[in-house]
C-alpha cells in the first residue's frame, strides 16, 4: 500500500521536499519504526530525524505518538514542535 | 447544556476585523453578557525582525482547531466561539491570530479564550519562520517549553 508522506517547517527543507508517496516494507509497524526506516534514506533524512523525540506525528491529520501503529495511513506527516498562535 | 454551538473556525491568509467578528456572534441576540476577545499580533522583537512567515497543515489546521473549539463548548456554557488563524507572512504590528468567546457571564469566556490560546499554541499545526530586517534567515522559531506547561493545567482529573 502506498502511503503519502508529508513534511514541514525544518523537517521539510532538511528532507528537501514537502512530500512523497512510499511503498512502506515490510517490518515497519510503529511510528518509531517509521523514523528509524527513514534515516535510513539519506543524509537529509539523517538531519530531519537525528533527534526523533523531538519529531511530532500525525496521521491522517491527528496528532499521534511514537508508539501509535501505523497500518491504514494514508498520509503521515512529520514535523517539528508547533509555533502557531 | 441546551443547544450545541458550532465553532466558527477559519484559517486564512486575509487579515480579519476584529469588531466584525464580535458582531457576527452577537447582534440579533439579547442573552449574551459576556464577550472576551483575544487578538495575536506580530511583534518586531525590537526591530529586528521584518516579517513572520507563518506555515500550516492544511486540513489538519481546521481539523485540530476544530477539535480545540469543540472540546472548549462542551467544557464552558459558550453562546458564541470564533478562532481565525492567519497564515502567510505576516508584518509587524499585523494580526495572527483571533480568539472570540462569547457566554452569559464573564467567567466562561475568560476561561475558554485562555484555554484554546494554550491549546492552538502547542497543538495547531502552524510554524513561525522569522523574516529579520539585516536581511538575514532569521530560522524557524522555537517552541517554548512553558507554552505545552500552560496547556497542561487543563488537563482534566482522571474521571472516577
Amino acid at each position: 500500500m502506498t502511503t503519502r508522506l508529508i513534511y514541514f517547517a525544518w523537517v521539510r527543507e532538511r528532507i528537501g521536499m514537502p512530500e512523497e508517496d512510499v511503498e512502506l516494507p515490510a517490518g515497519i509497524e510503529t511510528v518509531a519504526d517509521l523514523l528509524r526506516w527513514l534515516q535510513s534514506r539519506g543524509e537529509g533524512y539523517q538531519h530531519a530525524l537525528q533527534y526523533p523525540d523531538v519529531i511530532r506525528v500525525a496521521i491522517n491529520q491527528e496528532h499521534v505518538d511514537h508508539r501509535e501503529k501505523i497500518s491504514g495511513a494514508r498520509e503521515i506527516a512529520l514535523f517539528p514542535p508547533m509555533t502557531g498562535g | 447544556m441546551s443547544a450545541v454551538l458550532v465553532p466558527i473556525v477559519r484559517i486564512q491568509r486575509q487579515d480579519f476585523d476584529v469588531a466584525a467578528e464580535i458582531a457576527a456572534l452577537t447582534q440579533s441576540r439579547a442573552d449574551i453578557g459576556a464577550v472576551v476577545t483575544f487578538s495575536g499580533l506580530c511583534r518586531d522583537e525590537q526591530g529586528a525582525l521584518s516579517a513572520l512567515e507563518l506555515e500550516h497543515y492544511p486540513g489538519m489546521a481546521e481539523a485540530e482547531i476544530g477539535r480545540i473549539a469543540t472540546e472548549a463548548t462542551e467544557r464552558w456554557p459558550l453562546q458564541g466561539l470564533t478562532v481565525i488563524h492567519r497564515h502567510g507572512k505576516i508584518a509587524p504590528g499585523a494580526n495572527i491570530v483571533l480568539v472570540v468567546a462569547a457566554s452569559a457571564h464573564r467567567q466562561a469566556a475568560f476561561e475558554a479564550a485562555n484555554f484554546l490560546m494554550d491549546y492552538l499554541k502547542s497543538r495547531a499545526p502552524f510554524w513561525k519562520k522569522e523574516h529579520r530586517t539585516d536581511g538575514s534567515e532569521g530560522g524557524w522559531v522555537e517552541a517554548k517549553e512553558t507554552d505545552a506547561e500552560a496547556a497542561q493545567r487543563w488537563k482534566r482529573p482522571p474521571s472516577e
